[in-house]
């Protein structure tokens, strides 16, 4: 929208389709991101079962199982919201992707504390008590570490996506006739949970 | 579809005036041209600097013993020339240039499908390219891992690494968001009737890299972030003492930098398809081939990346899948070549520049790729791993391939991109000249190799002493005809422009539009009815 | 091209969809809780992918999308489990 002699065709041009099309290409760069992180998981699992399997322990799976159902719950709020938008009902679209937001900050609250626990104990990448491990602890607290705080960022940006989508909807801007911008936002929120259904499983129920 | 010539002619791209004027014109312009020019230019200025670091490394082997610089200089330079060609240079390559410019236009469409996101994946490079630059000289110096980076010596070593990597992440993603950028136009904004099997064999090709683009840059994205993680926080990914495995790393950079080979040689061999097939005045043949091939190549270059491992330690059956695996990839290559000689056979050559580019393409991406089998089957791999044959391997193909077909496609769509036409005959002698310097200079590293002289070493024995001398002199040849070409373009971008809508007789859709392009490139959409090649007289 | 009709999901649909992947939730914990040794993991897995199926087909819309993008998600997938298992060639022979 630069141009003024572009704005003709920028501007009217709305194509819902595409701009779903390049948001799934960027979830499949961000599914191989963790990708290749899983394979490294799966690398050093595979070298290293039983310390796994005991540093496993030290986490919580009650807080990992709320963490989960809190995600879940968010995924389909996000999908409800885009329903209400096909409905018409605007304001209902907000509530919920306010109550998305909502479980977003419970969630990182959450991972917060949990976090929290373990640099208390003295678990924390680079930390004289980690390195003072085995291998396979190092390695797991490792990718714990930083696995779920790659997530987590994905998170934030998922909220601040969510925020400017809701901006966008207060404004009108996205509305029951173009809506492809919630639809993305919801797409990339789902992603954020997608990841974290394959997280849960493999660092808090090793048993 | 009438020419063009008779009718009024509209500003082009060049001249129009939008809401900036001057600079901010182009630093601040959505239109994917000039998009394209950024790309051009900047990717032009880092290739010359890659090339006088590769002098001057050229210069230290030109005799045994210190020449110019010691050791840790020497170390520095290899990794600062291999990380600028190809990070800054040839993974945009013709993509980021040539696709951006002749993508849209070739498709009929009047811009890519995320303006903006275009403007702003320059931006990431630029900035990207300016982060490496500052971790080369800040901190304890350039680093001096080679531009593989390969754990754990990248995390002990004292060097500005984690900047340099840091640079290189952000690179990645402006290559992820130009292939998403150009998925989405090929799908969403192909002109009426143009259905995917009316695509010129260059989209073909482009659809191939940006898929490649955007499946394989992240793993080698998070894998730079994993390594910087290693060296700030300690956590020991790669750390063989905290019982992290560094082949792992040499498993996930290769899953990564093998694809980007494709992402370097396919829009490549596109353009060269599209120059065989207008000068040779005839229908390409095995169009289909050619389309699948280059899918086929996209495809299986994903599976092949154990093949640089094969003395790094890897299992016995890993390393069989992988030379198997890597012999495929040689089908599709050659369907193209083979495809290419059947279009040029009984065709009306016309004996232009870009032609003669072609053909230098061609006959150095053959020796490039033949010796490609012996570095492919475990046995001689083993033989000649690490030495200068590799290192010769290597250029034939990204140099002599993806390189040379560069400016074969500059001197194909220069008249396009600026309405203007280069001295034929000089661009002729240039490419002479650079062709034989090409030759001297990469030819004997192989032998080099053969004879058993490593690679990445500022010193060696007395008996590799003459063919680095030739290889050297060759150097200087090479850098002589680079300097004719560069120039001769230059001087025609300075000369009036004249009106030159279609100097080749090129049939796709380009050519059917003013030279330069007008901002929007057609005043109406076209209406596409046939193949992209068919011989219809206008 | 002509203004194909969207797929609307209804609030129960969501529901009802939430519901079954808590469930399922539910039963991976306690599989897991019971000793069953390697096949622990497995059944972790199969539960974990069938959930990422439910949200990708109902959730993010690929039951009801274009055929493209489902083709697309599939043709991704697979190319990753075919990385995953030649760089198992590498480890589980070494």
């Amino acid at each position: 929208m630069e141009h003024n002699a572009t704005t003709l065709s920028t501007h009217e041009h709305y194509d819902p389709v595409g701009a779903k099309l390049g948001m799934w290409l960027f979830i499949f760069t961000e599914m191989l991101l963790f990708g290749a992180l899983f394979i490294v998981y799966s690398v050093y699992r595979y070298r290293h079962p039983v310390e796994f399997h005991l540093a496993n322990q030290e986490l919580n799976v009650t807080i990992g199982f709320i963490n989960t159902v809190i995600l879940l719950i968010s995924s389909a709020t996000v999908a409800m919201s885009i329903t209400a938008m096909q409905k018409g009902n605007k304001k209902l679209t907000m509530i919920f992707l306010l109550i998305t937001l909502l479980l977003a900050v419970v969630f990182l609250i959450n991972k917060y504390f949990e976090w929290g626990a373990k640099i208390h104990h003295g678990i924390y990448p680079g930390s004289e008590f980690l390195l003072s491990l085995s291998h396979g602890d190092i390695l797991f607290f490792g990718l714990y570490f930083f696995m779920t705080g790659l997530h987590a960022i994905h998170i934030i940006v998922g909220m601040v996506i969510l925020i400017w989508v809701f901006v966008r909807v207060k404004q009108g801007r996205v509305n029951i006739n173009r809506y492809a911008l919630l639809e993305n936002g919801g797409l990339y929120w789902h992603l954020v949970d997608l990841i974290w259904i394959f997280l849960f499983p493999l660092f808090y129920l090793i048993h | 579809m009438s020419g063009t010539t008779t009718t009024q002619r509209m500003p082009s791209y060049l001249e129009y005036k939008g809401r900036f004027k001057g600079l901010a014109g182009w630093l601040l312009s959505t239109d994917h041209k000039r998009i394209a020019l950024l790309y051009l230019y900047s990717q032009i200025t880092f290739f010359l600097a890659g090339v006088v670091m590769g002098i001057f490394m050229k210069i230290e082997l030109m005799a045994p013993g210190q020449q110019i610089m010691g050791p840790a200089t020497y170390n520095a330079l290899f990794t600062v020339h291999g990380l600028t060609m190809i990070f800054l240079f040839i993974i945009p390559g013709l993509a980021a240039s040539f696709g951006n410019f002749f993508l849209p236009i070739m498709i009929g469409a009047k811009d890519v499908a995320f303006p903006k996101l275009n403007l702003f994946s320059w931006y990431l490079f630029m900035g990207g390219a300016i982060i490496v630059l500052i971790g080369i000289f800040t901190g304890d110096g350039p680093p001096d891992t080679g531009w593989t980076f390969y754990a754990p010596y990248s995390l002990k070593t004292n060097t500005n690494v984690v900047l340099t990597v840091f640079g290189a992440f952000v690179l990645g993603f402006s290559s992820v968001l130009t292939g998403l950028n150009f998925i989405v136009t090929i799908h969403q904004m192909r002109a009426p009737g143009m259905g995917f099997f009316r695509m010129p064999l260059f989209i073909w090709a482009m659809y191939g890299t940006s898929w490649i683009q955007l499946l394989a840059t992240p793993v080698v994205g998070i894998t730079f972030i994993m390594v910087i993680f290693d060296r700030v926080m300690g956590i020991g990914f790669f750390d063989p003492a905290k019982g992290g495995d560094p082949i792992l790393f040499q498993h996930l950079f290769w899953i990564y930098s093998h694809p980007a080979v494709y992402i370097m040689i396919l829009p490549a061999m596109g353009a060269i398809t599209e120059i065989i097939t207008t000068f040779s005045n005839r229908v390409v043949f095995g169009y289909k081939a050619i389309a699948m091939s280059s899918l086929a190549i996209a495809f299986v270059g994903y599976l092949v990346w154990g093949h640089h491992m094969f003395t790094s330690g890897m299992s016995d059956t890993a390393r069989l899948v992988f030379s198997l695996l890597t012999f495929l990839v040689a089908i599709p290559s050659a369907i193209k070549v083979f495809n290419w000689s059947a279009t040029m056979y009984k065709g009306s050559i016309d004996l232009q520049p870009p032609f003669w580019w072609a053909m230098a393409f061609l006959f150095v991406f053959m020796i490039g790729g033949l010796t490609g089998l012996v570095l492919g089957s475990v046995a001689t791999d083993v033989h000649v791993h690490d030495t200068m044959f590799v290192v010769a391997h290597f250029h034939y193909i990204v140099f002599g391939g993806a390189g040379l077909a560069f400016f074969a496609a500059l001197h194909y769509w220069f008249p396009k991109m600026w309405g203007k036409m280069y001295n034929k005959k000089v661009a002729n002698i240039g490419l002479l000249i650079l062709f034989i310097g090409f030759n001297t200079l990469y030819f004997p590293m192989f032998i080099l190799g053969i004879m058993g002289m490593p690679r990445r070493y500022y010193d060696y024995l007395p008996e590799f002493a003459t063919p680095n001398l030739i290889s050297t002199v060759g150097s200087w040849i090479l850098a002589l005809g680079l300097i004719i070409v560069i120039v001769n373009l230059l001087r025609a971008k300075k000369a009036p422009p004249e009106i030159i809508d279609n100097p080749w007789n090129g049939r796709t859709l380009e050519w059917k539009i003013q030279s330069p392009p007008t901002l929007e490139n057609f005043e109406e959409i076209p209406v596409i009815d046939h193949g992209p090649y068919d011989l219809i007289k206008e | 091209m002509e203004e194909h009709k969207t797929h609307i999901s209804s609030y129960g649909n969501h529901l009802f969809v939430l519901l079954c992947l808590i469930t399922l939730t539910t039963i991976t914990v306690a599989i897991t809780s019971v000793q069953l040794g390697a096949f622990n993991t497995t059944a972790a897995m199969i539960i974990a992918s069938t959930k990422a199926a439910i949200v990708l087909l109902y959730f993010m819309h690929l039951k009801f999308d274009e055929k493209i993008f489902r083709f697309m998600v599939t043709l991704v997938l697979a190319i990753y489990v075919v990385v995953i298992v030649i760089t198992f060639f590498d480890y589980l022979y070494r």
